[in-house]
C-alpha cells in the first residue's frame, strides 16, 4: 500500500521537472564553447533556468594541461598496450603508486635574472646564513635587519639610537603638559599651567624656556625627498657638530614625509656652517634649502 | 611543473634509466625489484622479479628489448623488458655495481666491487644475439683501481672504457687490449670519491659527480677537463640534458646525516646548472633525502629524479624553462 502510494508520487514529481526542463529548454541560447586557446584554456558558456525560473548564464573556464607532448613511435605506442607483469599484475586500486604532486614545484631561480652572482652567494646559500648563527633568528632590533648582524653589532647603532630619542624629546614639552593634565585629570582637580611641575615663580619662565630650547639653533631644511627619513638627516648634519633634534615632518594620514624637517643644534656656530655648507646642496635628486628656522608666529 | 610521484620502491633509488625513444623509465632500487614506468603518465609497467639484493644500476638495449641490471647479490641480470622475465644469469664473486650495454649490444661492461679480499674489477662480458646462446665468460677483466668502481661506461666506437669510482680518479682503457690509456691527474681530479658517471647523448663528453662537492665535465677522448661545476652539496647524480645546455646535479648530505641537521640544509634540490657557462640556472625541491639518481628524458622535455625517500619525481617542464635566461 505504502509503495503503491509513493512510486506515482515519486513518478509524477520526476515527471513534472522533466516536463519543465523540456518545455523551457528551446527558449534558452544555445551552449557555447570557446577555444581551448594557446594555454589550454576552454570556455563553456550555458544558459539555464533557475529555480525561481530565472534564466542563468554559466560560465565554465577549465583549463587543460598537457603532461607531455610525446610523439611517440609506432614501437612505443606498441608499448602503450604491453600487459602489466611482475609486481604491477596485482596491483591495488588503492595503492595509488603513482600521484600527481599536490604542490606546484617551480625551477627556483637563485636570482633575478640579470643580476650578479655575488648577491646570490649571500641570499642563495641558507647553508652558510646558517653558519653564521641562525639567520632566522637574527634579528637586528635598531635597524630591524634580518639575518645580517645581532642588535648588538649593529652598524647603524649610533646613528639609529640618538635619532630615536631625540625623536623622543621635542614631544615632552607637549607631552608633559599632557601628562600634568591626564594626572590632574584623575586627581580630579585642575592644575594650572604655573602650578605644574614643582611650578611656582619661575614656571612661566621654563615655559618659554622649553620654546626657546626648541627654537635655538634650529635650522629648517625644506624640499627633502619623500624617502628621507630622521635618520638620514641626521647622518647629513652630524658631521657640522653636535645635534640635539631631529624631525621630519610626517603626514599624519598618508605616512609620507612632507618635504621638510627640523635640524637642532648645541652651537649656533654649527648651525650656521651647516646653513652655509648644506643650502643648494643636492640630495636625493633634489636641491636642499637650508636657513634658520622662523622663530613661531605665537 | 607539477611532478609525478611515484612510490613503487620500497628503499632508496639507486639508478634511473630511459629507454632510447624515451616512452619507458627503468628505476633501479635498494630493494630487489627493478621496475619499468610510462615515462608520460608515470603508470606503473611492470617489474623484474628475481634479484636477491639492491640492484645498483640498469641498462636497457636499443631496440627496448633487453634489459641488464646488476645487482648486490653478486649477479648481473639479463632480462626480457617486455615479460619481466630473466633471460640470463652472470655469476660473480662480489656484488655488481655498475652495468653499460656497448653501442650494438655485442658487449657490456659489468663493474664489481671489492668483496672479501678480492679486488674491483671491471668484466667486458660478451653479450649473445640468442639469450640461450648467452655465456658468462669474461672477454676481459681490467683490475687496478682501488675501492669501489662506481661506474664504467663505453668510450667512442666502443675502443674504450671510461671508469670513476671511489678513487676519485677518472680512468679510460683500452676496451681490447685492457691497457690503461689515460687517468686525471690531481690537480684536475675530483679530490673524494666519484658517486656518478653520465655520458652526453653524442658520447663527446661526460660528466662526473663526487662527494667534494663539484661536478666536472671531461672530454671523452683526450680526458681533459672542460668545466667544473661547483656546489654547495656533495654530488650523487649527474645528468646532462639532450636539449639544452643544461648539467643536472642532484644530491646531498650523506644519508647518515641527515636526521642530524634541519631539513632546509640538507639540499635535497636537483641544481640546474648552465654547462657553459657554469652558472647556476635555479632548483627543483621535492624529495625528503638526498637524491641517488637522475635521468633526462632523451627528448629533454622531461626529467626524473630519485632519492633516499624511495620516491621516483617525475618532472615535466613547464614552456618557460626552455627559454630560460641567465
Amino acid at each position: 500500500m505504502v509503495m503503491a502510494a509513493e512510486q506515482p508520487s515519486k513518478m509524477r514529481w520526476g515527471e513534472l521537472e522533466e516536463d519543465d526542463g523540456e518545455d523551457l529548454d528551446f527558449l534558452l541560447p544555445p551552449k557555447q564553447v570557446v577555444g581551448p586557446d594557446a594555454n589550454g584554456i576552454k570556455k563553456v558558456v550555458e544558459y539555464k533556468f533557475n529555480e525561481e525560473g530565472n534564466k542563468v548564464k554559466i560560465t565554465t573556464t577549465t583549463r587543460t594541461r598537457k603532461l607531455a607532448h610525446a610523439r611517440l613511435s609506432k614501437r612505443a605506442v606498441e608499448r602503450r598496450s604491453w600487459p602489466k607483469f611482475g609486481d604491477a599484475v596485482h596491483e591495488d586500486v588503492g595503492a595509488r603508486l603513482t600521484m600527481i604532486s599536490t604542490e606546484e614545484i617551480l625551477l627556483e631561480r637563485p636570482r633575478a635574472p640579470g643580476t650578479k652572482q655575488d648577491e646570490n652567494k649571500v641570499s642563495g646559500d641558507p647553508l652558510a646564513q646558517m653558519g653564521k648563527g641562525g639567520a632566522v633568528l637574527m634579528l637586528c632590533r635598531t635597524c630591524g635587519k634580518k639575518g645580517d648582524h645581532w642588535t648588538s653589532r649593529c652598524p647603524y647603532k649610533d646613528l639609529a639610537q640618538p635619532s630615536e630619542s631625540f625623536i623622543d624629546k621635542p614631544l615632552p614639552s607637549d607631552t608633559t603638559t599632557a601628562a600634568a593634565a591626564a594626572a590632574g585629570a584623575t586627581k580630579g582637580a585642575y592644575v594650572p599651567p604655573s602650578m605644574r611641575g614643582g611650578g611656582g615663580a619661575n614656571s612661566e619662565r621654563t615655559g618659554t624656556d622649553m620654546r626657546r630650547r626648541n627654537d635655538e639653533n634650529s635650522v629648517r631644511v625644506t624640499n627633502l625627498s619623500e624617502d628621507t627619513r630622521e635618520p638620514d638627516l641626521l647622518e647629513l648634519f652630524r658631521p657640522f657638530g653636535a645635534v640635539s633634534r631631529v624631525y621630519v615632518a610626517i603626514d599624519q594620514k598618508s605616512g609620507m614625509s612632507r618635504g621638510f624637517g627640523f635640524v637642532n643644534f648645541v652651537t649656533r656656530e654649527d648651525a650656521e656652517r651647516a646653513i652655509n655648507k648644506l643650502n643648494g646642496y643636492g640630495y636625493d635628486s633634489l636641491i636642499l634649502r637650508v636657513e634658520w628656522a622662523a622663530p613661531r608666529a605665537n | 611543473m607539477r611532478p609525478i610521484l611515484m612510490k613503487g620502491h620500497e628503499r632508496p633509488l639507486t639508478f634511473l634509466k630511459y629507454n632510447r625513444e624515451g616512452d619507458l623509465l627503468f628505476s633501479c632500487a635498494k630493494d630487489h625489484n627493478p621496475t619499468v614506468w610510462f615515462a608520460d603518465n608515470g603508470e606503473r609497467l611492470g617489474t623484474y622479479r628475481g634479484h636477491n639484493g639492491a640492484v645498483w644500476s640498469c641498462d636497457i638495449s636499443r631496440d627496448s628489448t633487453m634489459l641488464l641490471t646488476g645487482s648486490a647479490d653478486q649477479t648481473a641480470k639479463l632480462w626480457d623488458v617486455q615479460t619481466g622475465t630473466p633471460l640470463y644469469t652472470f655469476n660473480f664473486d662480489s656484488p655488481a655495481r655498475s652495468v653499460d650495454f656497448a653501442v650494438g649490444e655485442k658487449l657490456a661492461v659489468i663493474t664489481t666491487d671489492p668483496f672479501m679480499g678480492l679486488t674491483s674489477a671491471i668484466h667486458i662480458k660478451h653479450i649473445a644475439t640468442d639469450p640461450d646462446d648467452q655465456t658468462g665468460e669474461s672477454v676481459l677483466i681490467l683490475k687496478g683501481p682501488q675501492g669501489r668502481i662506481n661506474r664504467a661506461v663505453w668510450g667512442p666506437l666502443n675502443r674504450t672504457i671510461v671508469s670513476a669510482g671511489e678513487d676519485a680518479v677518472v680512468r679510460i682503457w683500452d676496451s681490447e687490449t685492457g691497457k690503461l690509456l689515460r687517468e686525471s691527474d690531481k690537480e684536475d681530479g675530483h679530490k673524494k670519491p666519484i658517486t656518478s658517471l653520465s655520458k652526453s647523448t653524442d658520447g663527446s663528453h661526460f660528466l662526473t659527480g663526487s662527494l667534494d662537492k663539484s661536478a666536472k665535465l671531461w672530454d671523452i677522448r683526450t680526458l681533459k677537463l672542460i668545466k667544473t661545476y661547483a656546489t654547495e652539496r656533495p654530488v650523487n647524480a649527474v645528468a646532462m640534458s639532450p636539449l639544452l645546455n643544461h648539467v643536472v646535479l642532484g644530491g646531498g648530505q650523506d644519508a647518515s646525516s641527515v636526521t642530524t641537521t634541519d631539513h632546509r640544509a640538507g639540499k635535497f634540490e636537483a641544481k640546474f646548472y648552465d654547462k657553459i657557462l657554469t652558472e647556476e640556472i635555479g632548483g627543483v625541491k621535492g624529495h625528503f633525502g638526498p637524491i641517488n639518481a637522475l635521468a633526462f628524458n632523451p627528448d629533454g622535455k622531461s626529467f626524473s629524479s630519485g632519492g633516499e625517500d624511495g620516491y621516483v619525481r617525475l618532472h615535466h617542464f613547464d614552456p618557460d624553462y626552455f627559454n630560460i635566461k641567465l
